[in-house]
């Protein structure tokens, strides 16, 4: 269980070759072993959705996936989302409509809505209230998060 | 002269968001230093009993191990200290750093592993063996008191308030309405876990401790005392805080053992919390049962309140030592004209979690519980409950309000306000009227909704003082150092907009400093929505006093007087934008031997009091007990916003947690103590499907007279009334006055409420 095998995280288009036990989970090697602290743990169960990333496309609760699971998979976290100092138009709505306040769980909000617009650009609202109620916020009380990911939305698919 | 406000009073964005939004945070688990050891918290797993023995010799045979700690090793660090509210007799129950022979509820820290990595100390600490022999687990703070542990009763004090004559009152009354009303045990629960990182630099001589949140000044004064060091020798150091809500920052056991071992073995200890530990470990709130009684005339109004509750502190008594009662107490008349009150609260100890606050403390429960007690009078003359509140409201031209009684060290005086037209308002936002005439067509019909109000007032900007340094550095750029702390507010952004007004500068060119014990000698920190009042007065006063140095500084420099001159977007120019050579501050803070700084302070000995109004209109499922919140307004009178869209930020977030309380979040206990809410699948927090749309309106017709900017704080109207206005709605859709009396309003228990008629 403890010893230690090689894997290669691909994150944010970026290989980090590491050595980690086979137990260790993803959001802990892409945050102590790859040192990209963006992505947040806020419950190791699953639940609050905090270190939501994207593998491959789909966002995942890094929490409940093993490292070596998402080994040669194309991560994508927090920190891939702006270009240079140009900001991710979800990040840019999230600012706009106040839609963070001690920003803790704003990165896998964030991961987890890019991932959905990406694939379903055209997403309802009801289904998107679905899907962002998969995730905990307990500063906000969701109403500027909901705004900002349909601004997003409609944003991203003009550009 | 000051320049006419640019920034205070608008929406501007953020200053703290960028970081955030792009992975740049530096919260307490981002935080390594080279060479740290971790530390994992062995916890008790049972809720009473006595320590036969501890055996790490397992834990310290992994390689990598390095300690086992336990109440031997620590036994020279006092217990921890109470911030608020001492009470005489509290002191024995206060809590040791690790348990002392005996546990008292399940998760009190017993033993402490130190190891390389967060997986290995978590192996390590399963392997320590715990010998503890069960003891009956008292759970009900409603029994009649018994004996704790080492000839403790578990009742360590009753806190007594009130004025007039009662017994006439309810001598005197034409009716009595009594209640028995319960709030159940829940707490802020942020996102972000506790955690703290602690490191000694020899050199200096100094211990620094990282993760700070809400009173680092306090924290760490104490950390020096409890540990025998000079408190200049003591630092601690606040980054990003993941919500605070009350519960975070305080000073808790792990705070002290990351800090003596880090200056026991020279390394670095970084403790991070995991969910579990934090549902079982971190400050629970709100446990309370009151019996209240109202003496009412034959009009309904109110003659006098006998306000008897018990507690459910849980096992310890921790730094906020009897605030919560107190509080509850002290703030249950609220907006209405009550001649008599006697309150009577028993605190009491029982083999649960230590409780603490949690935004609105002593105010949820007490809301909840006058407001039931509104609706009761109101059932019982056969008003409705709007009639009930306006008859009995303190009228605008009693302000300012002397309640006659005193918490957190003040007299409460209703600094300002008119509790009337806020009502007026609030119901207008929500259209009452119409409101009213479409539920009842829909209940004609067998829908079972409803709608219901709730009044509170609030209290915010507690001081004693909160001092502040402004100083333009040489680059122009100004930085504000305060002693207030960020725990996701907004204060950096809040503070600079009111520099900025005042000094006459753009709000982007200031970095707001907070939580930096080694930047200011003294600071107050962030609790009872106090950062924006006092710090923002503080800053408004330093910054006044600064762009008057600067003003005369450069009238010399410029062959002028300082009357001719202005400050704008940091530049000084000729007043009235009359032609002339300027001068940028940056430029002439490079040419003064001292430079530019100026410090000042803001002192008040009151409490400034926001007050508001709560409509929620509800569906009732009779099948299922499930509760559909269909309109929801909310209406606050904060006297002054500094920036509205934060301030919403604040309502709209506080209702949330309002929410939680009402009708989903309980930390359920079994008989033995056992605590059944320990994962975020038993421990129900509201999601997006739950909290709806809210109208919320911020009134600005009563701006406190104690302080120039007229600013009352906004942190925690948005949860106050919750439970009270989802309580009455609830009431109202069943057709059942009185119904609920007890949060939260689960689907279970609504429907055995429904099933009961």
């Amino acid at each position: 269980m403890t010893d230690k095998i090689d894997i290669t995280l691909n994150i944010n288009g970026r290989d980090h070759a590491i050595k980690v036990e086979p137990r260790r989970t993803l959001a802990d090697a892409i945050r102590e072993d790859c040192g990209q602290t963006g992505t947040h743990i806020g419950c190791e169960h699953g639940v609050c959705g905090a270190c939501t990333v994207i593998v491959d496309g789909e966002p995942v609760r890094s929490c409940l996936m093993f490292a070596a699971q998402a080994s040669g998979k194309k991560i994508r976290t927090v920190e891939g989302l702006a270009k240079g100092d140009e900001l991710h138009p979800l990040q840019q709505a999230f600012m706009d409509h106040h839609g963070l306040q001690c920003g803790f769980c704003t990165p896998g909000f964030l991961m987890l809505a890019a991932g959905v617009l990406e694939r379903e650009p055209n997403i309802s609202d009801d289904d998107l209230l679905d899907v962002l109620s998969s995730n905990l916020c307990r500063c906000t009380g969701y109403q500027n998060i909901i705004k900002a990911v349909r601004a997003a939305a409609v944003e991203m698919r003009r550009t | 002269m000051t320049a006419p406000a640019k920034f205070v009073g608008r929406s501007v964005a953020r200053l703290e968001d960028r970081p955030l939004l792009i992975g740049k945070g530096r919260f307490a688990a981002d935080i390594s230093f080279p060479g740290q050891w971790t530390m994992r918290v062995v916890r008790s797993p049972i809720a009473h009993g006595r320590i036969e023995a501890i055996d790490a010799s397992a834990a310290l045979a992994l390689p990598g191990v390095h300690a086992v700690w336990t109440y031997a090793d620590i036994a020279h660090i006092p217990r921890i200290p109470f911030r608020l509210t001492r009470l005489d007799g509290l002191t024995p129950y206060q809590q040791p750093v690790l348990a002392d022979r005996i546990v008292r509820y399940v998760g009190e820290p017993v033993a402490v592993v130190f190891a390389d990595g967060q997986y290995l100390v978590e192996d390590a600490a399963e392997l320590v063996e715990l010998d503890i022999a069960p003891l009956p687990a008292v759970v009900r703070a409603t029994e009649e008191p018994s004996v704790f542990d080492d000839g403790l009763t578990t009742e360590p004090g009753v806190v007594r308030k009130g004025y007039g004559d009662i017994d006439a009152a309810f001598r005197d009354a034409h009716a009595v309405v009594a209640l028995e009303l319960s709030v159940g045990r829940h707490s802020g629960v942020p996102m972000e876990t506790r955690g703290a990182i602690a490191r000694y630099d020899t050199k200096r001589d100094v211990l620094e401790m990282h993760g700070a949140a809400k009173v680092p000044h306090w924290n760490r004064d104490k950390i020096a005392e409890l540990l025998g060091r000079k408190v200049e020798s003591v630092q601690l150091y606040e980054g990003h805080v993941g919500g605070g809500f009350g519960i975070r920052g305080e000073l808790y056991p792990e705070d002290i053992l990351v800090c003596a071992a880090a200056l026991k073995f020279q390394k670095p200890i970084k403790w991070i919390e995991d969910r579990r530990e934090h549902l079982i470990a971190a400050n629970h709130s709100r446990d309370q049962t009151h019996r209240v009684r109202a003496a009412i005339d034959k009009d309904g109004r109110i003659l006098g309140i006998d306000n008897e509750f018990f507690h459910d502190n849980g096992a310890y008594m921790r730094t906020h030592a009897a605030t919560v009662p107190d509080l509850a107490a002290a703030m249950l008349p609220g907006p209405y004209r009550v001649p008599a009150y006697r309150a009577a609260a028993h605190i009491r100890l029982t083999n649960k979690t230590p409780s603490g606050t949690y935004r609105a403390p002593g105010r949820y429960e007490s809301t909840f519980v006058r407001e039931r007690l509104l609706d009761a009078i109101a059932a019982k003359v056969g008003v409705d409950m709007v009639e009930i509140r306006r008859r009995n409201l303190i009228g605008k031209s009693a302000m300012p309000y002397n309640l006659a009684l005193e918490t957190l060290g003040t007299h409460i005086v209703y600094d300002s306000g008119d509790y009337a037209l806020l009502l007026d308002k609030a119901l207008k936002a929500a259209g009452w009227n119409e409101l009213q005439a479409q539920l009842k067509q829909r209940r004609a019909k067998g829908e079972k909704v409803g709608a219901g109000v709730a009044m509170f007032v609030e209290k915010s900007g507690l001081g004693p003082f909160d001092t502040v340094r402004v100083a333009v550095k040489p680059s122009g750029a100004i930085e504000v150092i305060t002693g207030v702390a960020s725990i996701g507010q907004g204060v950096e952004t809040v503070v600079a907009q009111i520099c900025a007004d005042a000094l006459g500068v753009d709000y982007h060119s200031i970095n707001v400093v907070h939580g930096q014990t080694d930047r200011i000698a003294k600071g107050m920190g962030a609790f009872a929505s106090r950062a924006t009042v006092m710090c923002g007065e503080a800053t408004r006063l330093a910054a006044s006093k600064l762009r008057a140095q600067a003003l005369e500084a450069a009238a010399e420099l410029m062959q002028t007087s300082a009357d001719a001159l202005d400050i704008v977007n940091g530049e000084i120019v000729r007043t009235g934008g009359g032609a002339g050579p300027s001068m940028p501050l940056g430029a002439l803070a490079r040419a003064l031997p001292n430079g530019l700084s100026a410090e000042d302070t803001f002192e008040s000995t009151h409490m400034v009091y926001p007050y508001g109004v709560h409509v929620a209109a509800v569906r009732v499922d009779t099948d299922t007990g499930g509760v559909a919140i269909e309109r929801y307004v909310i209406a606050y009178d904060i006297g002054k916003a500094v920036n509205p869209k934060l301030v919403e930020g604040q309502i709209a977030g506080g209702l949330a947690q309002g929410l939680g309380g009402a009708l989903f979040e309980e930390f359920l206990y079994d008989e033995n103590g056992e605590p059944l809410s320990v994962t975020f699948a038993d421990y129900l927090m509201p999601t997006a499907h739950e909290v709806p749309p809210s109208t919320i309106l911020i009134a600005e017709d009563a701006p406190s007279p104690l302080n120039p900017l007229g600013l009352k704080g906004a942190g925690e109207g948005g949860t106050n009334p919750v439970g009270a206005a989802i309580a009455s709605a609830i009431d109202d859709a069943l057709g059942r006055p009185g119904a609920v009396t007890r949060l939260p309003i689960s689907p279970m228990r609504l429907k055995a409420i429904i099933d009961q008629k």
